[in-house]
């Protein structure tokens, strides 16, 4: 492993804020500018998993903990095939790792990924001040330094709001994942995290993923037992394709789970309203009580929008799971059609593993509709992404 | 589930004397809990053994009994108070283990009294290694390779079977892990294990296999009756495993571990504790973790409040004992707030945006002969926590705290010998990071340092860019230093001192201080909000930084600063945390805001709502001055925090800080032996001949002239550190030569010896009108004994009117002219009718919260009170002075010598105990009398 000195690291670079904020550090990862909201991660651990997560495409990711880069990176933490967030920001950056494991330094890993990112920068004050002012675009350079015709940069970038992103990480084409002997599911991509994929797969089911985009009939010829609908970036508001689509496919009867934006794009489809939040949530550490068995889960969060609690009908769903610090929602059950959601990620990834016995809620509302019993043996993965 | 109703009274056990391996750290978890229960509308009764406690103050109970913790005192006092439920969970392995003894016998089930917070039936289970072991089998989690023996033959065959040494060996059942240890060699093996059998209570010992070279971790868990699990904090051991967890230097959150082997971890740590029966509260579990080959395993579950929860509480801002107190009387996590933020729930698990470096304080210069190796049996006394932005910054703040001389780590002095280096880092021992830092000095490699020490890289890298910032330093002259330059140096947590140490010219630290404050490099602080910044947090909780926003706004009330004592060592302990948090309330109470400053993480003055603002900072002269800055506060009362905090006024009189109270001219006046006997003489008070020194061939002759025996001792030290009885010229001079290799430039204070004499302790306050003697202490060991290792009776039992009006006029003729303002402690010793004043200390002392607790007057409380400007005559009008005392008090010292089996047991000037207990008692023909009596000659020695 290398060990880059810190003289000839030590390259200047600038992150400017949309509101004019200015803060210069150090220049890491890929040489260049970079644009995008400026959101933050409070989880402690997991920095890989959450720069890869497809959710954050478009987003500078902020870091709360202070240390980023400890263990290196490594394969086996990758979400996605790359690094999906637009910029990466970091109060102390450790450029000598120490991980038996490691393939790289997390310095090498984002310049071979071509990703811009800055150090020694105050993310303390910077998330104190998206707290009270609210998510803002920003952009990263480590080429020009001159603050104002950066925040001119940070304004003219296009604003999250309005935007329809999943089909800048949905794959090229379906392919199926593993196979194994337990319930077909077909997964919606949207920028699905492969944990997600992985989770299905120890559970022994067949896995087949489909880009977002793909029409609803050429997913029911391959007569799956059940239908996901995936994590993703950008405002579910601005896909009114793929609601048409998850409504269509909800009428088919078919056992539905969407995660996140799936969960979103589902109760769209039900006619509920989603909005933008004012600060999302972003972490490992936010509690959501399962308000059938009274028991309360820590779990991993990564949504900046939310499903209206007041506009769900009472005979189109009931929630499930209630997020203990804004009430906001995090889980709901189907009446109409045989469907749960989750605006959390059960599949963790980084973050606690409270949650993954919803694969197992999932797979059983699919063994019941289908008929099926469910396998003990994990399914074979067939293609080795990332 | 809300509260329980079908519980009215709750009795909570405390942890006794404070002895090594089981501290103040349950002063803090016991007064939270009181606290939290009676919030709650419980009857609650406390027992504790220990008058120093904040727990044991009658406000902090419904009913306190200073009373032994054994079972037989505990059942008479259930008997008569008839509790619902019982809360063993809060004194540490003390309170559990005479709850178990009463569950054995039965007595809980007879009375009807349920055991709250643990389940009683299984904790034998934790503390019983093989069944430990089965459990763990049988819940699928890996551990190491060992068995239990019940003879020195089976441990032999067990050594061979594990592949011979070195081998790990545990007593069961034995209080901080001791007689336990590494055996590397077979010539200590058999001793080792004999020992280890002989102190198990059950006499058996576990054998093994040697994890050296992991690392270590640990867990603190909270556990609702929903079986909801929370981990409030990840703990990490810088120091890798086979040195106890009390003794290593430890960081949180974690660093090194990645999430999935994170994770993995949480997972089993749940299992692990909801696998030790039904209960809802505490719970603290170790971990070890091989580098390279994920493999990981369980070492130790502890199904209570801990000291590494006192520490989780205090580096995440989490309150764990008062939580896991309202889990146990029914509550569930999700039914209670983050009272930090004041708006989210408590079901959740803080995220640090910050880093807790955790370093043990030892005194081995206490104990002769004793062996320094840190091992698997804890020897700290103490311990400092500092919060940083980073790991440097925190680890640099925390060798600000421990206050052993350094301004941070190394960077200060010259770099230790080579050799000494090579030496000192190859076994574990307490400055190894200090070691680590010379090393890269000297070019070390972090392969070769790792090679050594077993520390992990990335906290090795992380020193070696300390001295790589270190010596760009060197090379730069402060007036050529640029802005950017100085402020990540302050942000890495160099102090002034030692920037001015490094930077080419001669410049003072205060000369650093005014350079970098013209240029606006001045700290901030931001709150400890449990949260990572993401909610607003409403409690003022604060550390410094070099960051870009101020978080502590200043309010425009009148401001008392109070510091802190520090770390606990021998001589200044739990009691000046006792002092300190009385102090806060009396600030309070008089009007002011109170702001409390100390790094000392197993106290009640740092608990967040304590103070109107807590700084945990070091009690370091910059540290403190920045806060003083920032807040500038009408003035600092120095009183309350033993010598640590009174060292530091020289300079704030200097600069015109106002000290509240004694000035520190004053306090300063009675170190100097010659301006003290020139006081004396002056008030015609008696006192043994005495001269001083600064060579050994000087306090030869001095002590010729003086006689024999003579009372060494040097200047400016706590606890008599370094005193001895020296009976020759020989003596006399390897003593000295002892204390001027520590302390060059000390000067040596040299008493004649009064052989056979009573020793007195005096407590009293002064308003500057006149002098309130709070208690005139007799002890029963005679005078050459420290008074901190003395049995001491309260009122004296042998001491005639006279002799007492005496003592009386000699304390009030020093307090006045001594201008004392607030708490005066005079030692005296009493010889053939003739009273000598031997020392006088104007501040607040060790027997301050035995005498409170004794008399039942909140003594420094009123002391905070009269240095503020209130008179005493004020309190005796209302009645607040009267003592309730009848009959004796006797406070008994407490030793650890179980943790230095190699150190001889004997007395002297030099204070040893770690702890004490009080017993009232109303005749002197009882034990508690008896027993010290007649041994009050055996151990003095030197």
């Amino acid at each position: 492993m290398s060990s880059p000195t810190a003289a000839s690291d030590a390259a200047p670079a600038t992150l400017a804020l949309s509101d004019g904020t200015v803060v210069t550090g150090t220049a890491i990862g890929h040489r260049g500018l970079t644009g995008g909201e400026l959101c933050f991660n409070t989880s402690m651990t997991g920095y890989q998993e959450i720069m890869t997560d497809p959710s954050y495409y478009g987003q500078l990711m902020m870091m709360t903990q202070p240390h980023i880069g400890n263990y290196g990176a490594t394969d086996e933490d990758m979400e996605a095939d790359a690094p999906m967030v637009a910029g990466f920001i970091v109060r102390d950056f450790t450029r000598r790792p120490s991980n038996p494991q490691a393939d790289e330094t997390l310095d090498t890993f984002m310049k071979r990924h071509e990703l811009v990112g800055i150090a020694g920068v105050d993310t303390r004050a910077l998330v104190r001040h998206i707290r009270s002012e609210g998510v803002m675009n920003a952009v990263i350079s480590s080429a020009e330094q001159d603050p104002s015709p950066l925040v001119q940069k940070a304004r003219d970038w296009p604003s999250m709001a309005g935007r329809e992103l999943a089909s800048k990480v949905w794959p090229e084409a379906p392919y199926t994942y593993c196979k194994g002997d337990g319930p077909r599911i077909a997964v919606y991509d949207f920028g699905v995290k492969q944990n997600i994929l992985r989770s299905f797969c120890a559970r022994g089911c067949t896995v087949r993923v489909v880009p977002g985009h793909t029409p609803l009939d050429d997913v029911l010829d391959w007569d799956p037992d059940g239908l996901f609908f995936s994590n993703g970036p950008g405002d579910p508001r601005a896909m009114p394709d793929a609601i048409a689509r998850v409504g269509r496919a909800l009428k088919t009867g078919r056992p539905a789970f969407g995660i996140c934006l799936g969960h979103q794009l589902m109760s769209l489809a039900q006619g509920f309203d989603v909005y933008k939040m004012f600060v999302g949530h972003r972490g490992a550490n936010h509690p959501v009580k399962n308000l059938d068995t009274g028991r309360v889960e820590v779990t991993t969060q990564n949504h900046g929008f939310a499903v209206d609690a007041e506009s769900i009908a009472p005979d189109a769903a009931r929630v499930t799971h209630v997020n203990l610090n804004d009430d906001t929602i995090e889980g709901l059950e189907f009446k109409r059609v045989p469907g749960m959601s989750l605006q959390y990620h059960p599949e963790a990834s980084p973050g606690p593993h409270d949650s993954h016995y919803h694969f197992d809620r999932f797979l059983e509302m699919v063994a019941e509709e289908r008929g099926l019993s469910l396998p003990e043996a994990a399914a074979e993965p067939l293609t080795v992404t990332a | 589930m809300p509260k329980r109703t079908d519980i009215e009274t709750i009795l909570l056990i405390g942890s006794g004397p404070i002895v090594i391996g089981q501290a103040c750290e349950f002063d803090y978890s016991g007064s939270q809990a009181a606290r939290a229960l009676m919030d709650e509308g419980y009857r609650v009764v406390l027992v504790n053994s220990n008058p120093a406690t904040i727990m044991t103050d009658p406000l902090m109970a419904d009913k306190v009994y200073l009373r032994e913790l054994t079972p037989s005192s505990i059942a008479q006092i259930a008997r008569k108070e008839q509790p619902d439920a019982v809360l063993p969970t809060m004194g540490g392995q003390t309170g559990l283990n005479v709850a178990q003894d009463l569950k054995e016998s039965g007595f809980w089930a007879e009375e009807g009294i349920e055991v709250i917070g643990v389940d009683i039936d299984t904790v034998q289970i934790t503390e019983d290694r093989q069944q430990f072991r089965d459990l763990m089998d049988e819940i699928g989690l890996d551990q190491s390779r060992s068995r239990t023996a019940k003879s020195l033959l089976e441990a032999k065959e067990i050594t061979q079977e594990l592949g011979g040494l070195p081998v790990v060996i545990r007593p069961s059942y034995t209080l901080g892990g001791a007689g336990g240890g590494i055996v590397w060699e077979a010539d200590t093996f058999e001793s080792m294990v004999t020992r280890g059998l002989e102190l198990s209570p059950a006499h058996q010992v576990l054998i093994d296999e040697c994890l050296f070279g992991w690392k270590e971790y640990e867990l603190e868990l909270l556990r609702d009756p929903n079986d909801n699990v929370i981990i409030i904090a990840s703990i990490e051991n810088v120091t890798p495993m086979g040195v106890h967890t009390g003794d290593s230097v430890t960081v949180a959150p974690q660093q090194t571990l990645t999430d999935k082997q994170f994770q993995k971890m949480r997972d089993a740590a749940i299992k692990a504790m909801n696998s030790i029966g039904t209960f809802a509260g505490g719970c603290n579990i170790q971990f070890a973790y091989e580098p390279g080959t994920d493999r990981m395993i369980v070492i130790e579950i502890n199904p209570r409040v801990s000291r590494s929860s006192a520490l989780a509480s205090k580096a995440t801002g989490y309150p764990i004992a008062k939580v896991a107190s309202k889990l146990a009387i029914g509550y569930t996590l999700d039914e209670l707030p983050n009272e930090i933020t004041g708006d989210t729930s408590a079901c959740f698990e803080p995220s640090l945006d910050y880093v807790v470096t955790k370093i043990p304080r030892f005194n081995f210069s206490k104990f002769e002969g004793v062996d320094e190796e840190l091992t698997t049996q804890m020897k700290a006394v103490g311990e400092v926590m500092a919060i940083g932005r980073t790991f440097n910054e925190s680890l640099q703040k925390a060798w600000q705290s421990l206050e052993i001389g350094y301004a941070g780590l190394g960077a200060d002095r010259p770099d230790a010998d080579r050799s000494v280096v090579r030496e000192r880092l190859k076994k574990p021992y307490w400055d190894n990071l200090l070691h680590v830092r010379h090393a890269f000095r000297y070019g070390a490699s972090v392969e070769e340092v790792h090679d050594v020490t077993q520390i992990d890289p990335w906290f090795l890298h992380q020193i070696q860019a300390l001295v790589e910032q270190e010596n760009k330093i060197r090379e730069t002259p402060l007036r050529e230093m640029e802005d950017r330059f100085l402020w990540e140096a302050k942000r890495a947590g160099f102090s002034d001192e030692q920037i001015a140490y490094l930077v080419p010219e001669d410049v003072s630290d205060r000369a650093v201080r005014a350079h970098r404050t013209e240029r606006d490099v001045t700290p901030t602080y931001q709150v400890v909000d449990t949260c990572a910044g993401e909610f607003p947090a409403e409690t003022p909780y604060y550390y410094s930084s070099y960051e870009t926003v101020n978080e502590s706004a200043v309010t425009g009330r009148e401001k008392v600063l109070i510091l802190g004592s520090g770390p606990n060592r021998i001589g200044q302990g739990i009691e000046f945390d006792y002092s300190c948090v009385h102090g806060v309330k009396a600030a309070q109470e008089m009007g002011y805001e109170a702001l409390m400053l100390n790094c000392n993480p197993e106290t009640v003055s740092t608990d967040f709502d304590v103070a109107d603002k807590l700084y945990f900072e070091p009690v370091f002269w910059e540290r403190v001055q920045d806060v003083i800055d920032l807040e500038q506060p009408e003035g600092v009362i120095l009183q309350l925090g033993g010598q640590t905090a009174i060292k530091l006024g020289e300079r704030f009189e200097e600069d015109g800080v106002h000290i509240f109270g004694t000035s520190y001219s004053k306090m300063d006046l009675v170190e100097d032996r010659g301006k003290f006997t020139d006081i004396l003489k002056r008030l015609e008070i008696p006192s043994p001949p005495y001269g001083v020194a600064h060579s050994v061939e000087e306090a030869v002759a001095t002590s010729d002239e003086l006689g024999y025996p003579t009372l060494i001792r040097p200047s400016y030290v706590l606890g008599g550190e370094g005193m001895r009885i020296a009976i020759n010229r020989d003596e006399v001079a390897e003593y000295v030569d002892n204390i001027l290799s520590i302390y060059p430039d000390n000067e040596i204070l040299l008493d004649r010896f009064l052989e056979d004499a009573i020793e007195i302790d005096v407590d009293a306050v002064c308003d500057g009108e006149e002098v309130w003697i709070t208690g005139i202490m007799q002890h029963i060991e005679p005078a050459g004994v420290h008074s901190g290792d003395s049995t001491a009776v309260l009122p004296p039992f042998s001491l005639s009117e006279d002799i007492q009006e005496t003592i009386r006029q000699y304390t009030r003729d020093l307090a006045f002219e001594l201008g004392v303002l607030g708490l005066l402690n005079v030692q005296m010793i009493v010889k053939d009718g003739t009273v000598y004043v031997i020392e006088a200390n104007p501040r607040a002392s060790r027997t301050v919260p035995f005498v409170a607790k004794a008399s039942g007057i909140p003594i420094p409380a009123i002391a905070t009170k009269v240095m503020l400007g209130e008179t005493l005559a004020t309190f005796r009008e209302r009645g607040d002075l009267e003592s309730s005392l009848t009959g004796y008090a006797i406070k008994e010292p407490v030793f650890s010598w179980d943790k230095f089996p190699e150190v001889p047991k004997e007395l002297g000037p030099e204070m040893k105990s770690t702890g004490e207990s009080i017993a009232f008692v109303d005749s002197l023909s009882v034990e508690e009398f008896e027993q010290p009596y007649e041994m009050k000659d055996l151990y003095l020695s030197r």
